[in-house]
């Protein structure tokens, strides 16, 4: 369902990664390793259609894709139920708030945004993923500030709902989350120095 | 589209000020003009409607930059760009929601305003239409200002040096429609100039819109 195939992609004008090539199938997630700067959230940027790919292709049905980056996108001055609707609604999906339970949710439901601490705007964060319907996601750092407990519910649904439903999930985090899933270590895909991005001369 | 625009106008209500603000510094622009040049109806009538433009002006420049900063600074800008909502359709909307919040309010108070500087009474009415009018030109380009400067710190004064020259256009014939209505004369001109602007710049700015805010979210 997800190809990839000789993506480079450039950060700042400057390319940080060539030829990382993958494919993924329905219920397949591919866990994203490598140091800090190797250019995870690049990749996982330049998948979501963010930004474009100085080389290679990226292969995936139309319409199936969410990105989940480091911010969450929260609005602080609407409710914990008011900021999933509205992620709902852009995406045309019916609002489910069952997903309140499956991310312990339910009992901050009509606390504003503003209010939430950070692991909680985490978990509001990762339940817009659930009410969107979308296959195919990628995600940045999708733990950042959870509790044990968090990281497990969240792993949880992830392989108990999202793959087990089909999707396909790209993640790239630190910590082990127990998915049972291929880990790509990107360190060999590191572009040699002085390889230009030429991103500018691409739009221009 | 829909839910974008509640959103933000929910947000706008929320957060205070929305409506409000820009309001009220329309307000103290039009009480301090009599102050600055003398309260005689000969001086304040001929340039009533000059400065109730410039006011409306300069009210709608005041929260320009809310536009797009909030969205970006809390990430949901990046999200939206990926998600199944066009982003040229987001640029219409957040015009037209800042519209809703500034311009719609301005244009229903000046009326009240043009009392405070003794403009004739029948001028009111092309005071009415003109902002009416041209208040969209101005979210819409305003809009796509806020777009330029998204990712600035400290971008709000680049973004008044960027989009005050263009306003000038709808300065121009705003001003004069409601000039020529008081002198009585026939303002339909002036008018359909200034709808041709606001109509051309929600045709075309909602792309370049789009297109700088892609530009500047790689």
């Amino acid at each position: 369902m997800l190809h990839v195939v000789g993506l480079g992609c450039a950060r700042g004008g400057a390319a940080v990664l060539s030829n990382v090539s993958f494919d993924l199938a329905a219920g397949q997630a591919l866990v994203l390793r490598g140091p800090n700067g190797i250019g995870k959230t690049t990749l996982l940027r330049t998948l979501a259609g963010l930004q474009p790919p100085i080389t290679g292709d990226v292969v995936m049905p139309e319409e199936a894709a969410a990105y989940a980056s480091h911010a969450d996108g929260i609005k602080t001055a609407l409710t914990v139920t008011e900021n999933l609707a509205f992620w709902a609604e852009v995406y045309g999906m019916p609002l489910d708030l069952a997903v309140l339970d499956s991310f312990d949710l339910a009992a901050l439901r009509n606390r504003q945004g503003g209010t939430l601490s950070a692991g909680q705007k985490r978990r509001l964060g990762l339940a817009r993923l659930a009410v969107i319907g979308r296959k195919i996601l990628f995600l940045d750092e999708p733990t950042v500030s959870l509790d044990t407990g968090s990281v497990m519910m969240f792993a949880r649904w992830l392989q108990g709902d999202h793959l087990a439903q089909g999707g396909i999930a790209v993640i790239a985090t630190h910590i082990d989350l127990g998915l049972d899933a291929p880990v790509l270590d990107l360190t060999p895909f590191k572009s040699a120095p002085g390889t230009g991005g030429g991103t500018d001369e691409a739009f221009l | 589209m829909i839910a974008l625009l509640k959103r933000d106008l929910r947000l706008a209500l929320r957060a205070g000020g929305g409506f409000g603000l820009g309001l009220a510094f329309f307000l103290i622009v039009v009480v301090l003009v009599p102050f600055g040049v003398g309260p005689e109806r000969e001086v304040l009538r001929p340039i009533a409607p000059g400065i109730l433009w410039i006011g409306a002006l300069l009210a709608a420049l005041l929260s320009l930059d809310r536009i797009f900063a909030l969205d970006f600074e809390d990430g949901s800008l990046a999200l939206l760009a990926t998600s199944p909502l066009p982003l040229e359709a987001a640029a219409l909307v957040k015009a037209t929601a800042h519209w809703i919040t500034t311009g719609l309010p301005l244009t229903l108070a000046a009326p009240l305003f043009g009392f405070l500087l003794l403009m004739q009474p029948e001028a009111y009415g092309y005071l009415l239409a003109s902002l009416l009018i041209g208040t969209p030109a101005l979210s819409m380009i305003g809009t796509f200002g806020a777009a330029l400067t998204v990712g600035l710190r400290r971008g709000g004064l680049l973004l008044s040096l960027l989009v005050l020259p263009l306003y000038v256009p709808t300065l121009i014939f705003g001003a004069e429609a409601v000039r020529r209505g008081a002198a009585g004369l026939d303002a339909s001109g002036a008018l359909i100039l200034q709808g041709g602007i606001t109509a051309g710049c929600f045709a075309i700015l909602p792309f370049a819109t789009a297109a700088v805010l892609r530009i500047n979210l790689r």
